[in-house]
């Protein structure tokens, strides 16, 4: 029954007021649905777009007058470097996540643990420096890199993305590893275990929630980020996809825009799927990472 | 030996220090360091030619404080933030009510919701610099695919409402240009907000829920006086996130308007990233950014705090 209220109406209650319920829901979804897909519908609909049909001026932009050509996506992945963008997009996200794994997972728990006042405190420390904005640290981070000799190198990238990735994940697993009782690592100790191996077989097993929202939200930050990549690195075949596909396919005045709206649309649908796949986790790792933490 | 090797190694407080360290002494090298350095910077005349070091004082708070720029910049980051914040939390509180309704357990519904699920995502989904500029495709001045429909529903074109121009020209019209960056950041951010909604929604137990079903309270009031009320601590950690991403950021600005026309679109990121890189002055490049990090602290301290009193309630 899509009915909108707590209350549900009674079997044999009034049918059209039920009827009139859905129809009000499938509506407003409806709505939702297009505003956010709207751009994507587009970028579908362009993608296989003729010159001309793209630039016919008054005609319908979601319709072929022409016949649809795959002229676009051949010239984007054989003329362009998108999927070595794809690839630097890839190796980069995968690095970041480990780095932000390995460094997260132990600070968590340490914090997790420390209790009372320093523990919050200690939270509260992550929290803030994850407020730093990129904005205000590319300047003085833009010199420490040229300094590494790291300019142009995706090194580059896997070294300071985690200075944003690090401090928020922290502070998302402290409140996973709040919600494990540590009665069941002393349990784990009783058993023989050590301190380490408890942690690595008894608490980090128990995390796989929060350690999944770490991995997606760091993966994704990756990906999105876009201030970092674009002054660490200006050659073109290093570059990743937030920062390649806008100057590689726009030079000057010159959009190429089907295959530039393409490139998106080929990055949101498997992201997306992922994403839609594990939101069900994230809404998990949400509520005990910032509800209880 | 061995025994007391193994209770040092074993013991509590030292893994505590070992397993903190690595991830605080990185926070403090690529966090700390560039940011006490961006702090010296903004009290020089560093260059991106020349890094030396020359105290100036705070005479780059100073100038940057009289550019009429940095004033529109100043202006505009705010309402920016605080209009796409409102419009945020309104929008992915319907949507996080929509989406938590029960349905119906056909199979139908089942996938329609799936695919719906899907579609609401993508805007979170997508790289942000990727789908903005599908945004600049939609905002263009001759083939926007808004102004067509607005064209088919008769509101724009010879003698209409919006006429008699046959496009809009979004981003080249100062109102316009805003309204069409302050849409883009809403549409960005309530998935995010929605996700986070929904956590919060989730967590209330259910017998509440039954318990105010059973006293007779009927939806809105049962919304306003006990769904609402509970998820205000996770509400306010939502719009924290929404305004640091929207306060911070430089992507739509940058591919959409560049700041234009002229200083109409102007925030405090792009400004500081036309000084600072394009314009190659580091000094006020920093100075300029570092106007954006005591508002973040203070917002962040305010609803954190507001947040964990609400919760202890």
């Amino acid at each position: 029954m899509a009915t909108l209220t707590a209350t549900p109406t009674p079997a044999g209650g009034p049918r059209l007021l039920r009827v009139l319920r859905g129809t009000l829901y499938t509506t407003a979804v409806l709505f939702f649905c297009l505003l956010a897909a709207s751009p994507f519908l587009v970028m579908g609909v362009v993608t296989f777009q003729t010159d001309q049909d793209l630039y016919r001026r008054g005609a319908s932009p979601f319709d072929y007058e022409d016949m649809p050509t795959l002229e676009h996506l051949d010239n984007l992945f054989n003329d362009t470097r998108y999927l070595s963008f794809v690839r630097n997009s890839t190796v980069t996200g995968i690095a970041v996540v480990v780095v932000t794994l390995v460094l997260s997972l132990p600070a968590a728990w340490a914090l997790a643990r420390l209790t009372g006042r320093w523990g919050e405190r200690a939270g509260m420390l992550m929290f803030i420096v994850y407020l730093v904005p990129p904005t205000l640290l590319f300047i003085p981070l833009f010199r420490i890199i040229v300094q590494l000799g790291l300019r142009d190198n995706l090194l580059s990238l896997i070294l300071v993305y985690p200075s944003i990735s690090v401090p928020f994940s922290t502070w998302l697993l402290m409140g996973f590893f709040k919600s494990i009782p540590p009665e069941l690592e002393e349990a784990a100790l009783v058993d023989g275990f050590t301190r380490y191996e408890a942690f690595w077989r008894v608490v980090l097993p128990l995390a796989r929630p929060g350690i999944i929202s770490v991995v997606v939200f760091t993966f994704t930050l990756t990906l999105h980020e876009f201030i970092y990549s674009l002054v660490f690195i200006s050659a073109s075949e290093v570059r990743t996809l937030s920062t390649g596909v806008p100057t590689e396919l726009i030079r000057g005045d010159v959009f190429f825009w089907q295959p530039l709206l393409a490139s998106a649309l080929l990055v949101a649908i498997p992201v997306g799927l992922v994403y839609n796949l594990f939101l069900d986790r994230l809404v998990q790792g949400f509520t005990l990472g910032a509800v209880k933490g | 030996m061995n025994a007391i090797m193994s209770r040092w190694i074993d013991d509590s407080r030292l893994m505590g220090i070992v397993f903190l360290a690595p991830a605080t002494l990185y926070i403090v090298l690529l966090v700390g360091l560039p940011f006490v350095t961006a702090l010296l910077f903004s009290v020089s005349t560093a260059t991106v030619g020349d890094a030396s070091f020359n105290y100036v004082g705070l005479r780059n708070f100073a100038n940057v404080w009289q550019t009429p720029a940095f004033r529109d910049a100043l202006v505009n980051t705010f309402s920016f933030t605080v209009v796409a914040q409102i419009c945020t939390i309104i929008l992915a509180n319907i949507l996080a009510q929509l989406l938590t309704t029960p349905l119906p357990q056909r199979r139908s519904g089942r996938i329609g919701m799936w695919i719906a699920r899907m579609l609401l995502i993508l805007p979170w989904a997508t790289p942000l610099s990727l789908s903005v500029v599908g945004w600049l495709w939609m905002f263009d001045s001759k083939y926007s695919p808004i102004d067509y429909i607005f064209r088919e529903l008769a509101l724009l074109g010879p003698g209409t409402v919006w006429g008699p121009a046959n496009n809009l020209i979004w981003l080249g019209k100062p109102l316009l240009a805003k309204a069409s960056i302050i849409f883009v950041h809403v549409w960005r951010m309530t998935p995010l907000a929605t996700v986070i909604l929904m956590a919060g929604l989730s967590s209330i137990p259910t017998d509440l829920l039954d318990q105010a079903e059973v006293d007779g309270s009927r939806y809105f009031r049962t919304l306003f006086q006990v769904k609402l009320p509970l998820i205000m601590p996770i509400m306010l950690i939502s719009l924290l996130f929404g305004f640091i991403f929207t306060f911070g950021d430089l992507t739509v600005v940058y591919i959409l308007t560049r700041g234009g026309p002229i200083t109409h679109t102007l925030t405090l990121p792009m400004y500081s990233f036309l000084v600072g890189i394009d314009g190659g002055n580091l000094a006020q490049g920093a100075a300029v950014s570092l106007f954006i990090f005591p508002v973040l602290l203070l917002v962040a301290v305010v609803l954190l705090r507001t947040a964990s009193r609400a919760e202890i309630r």
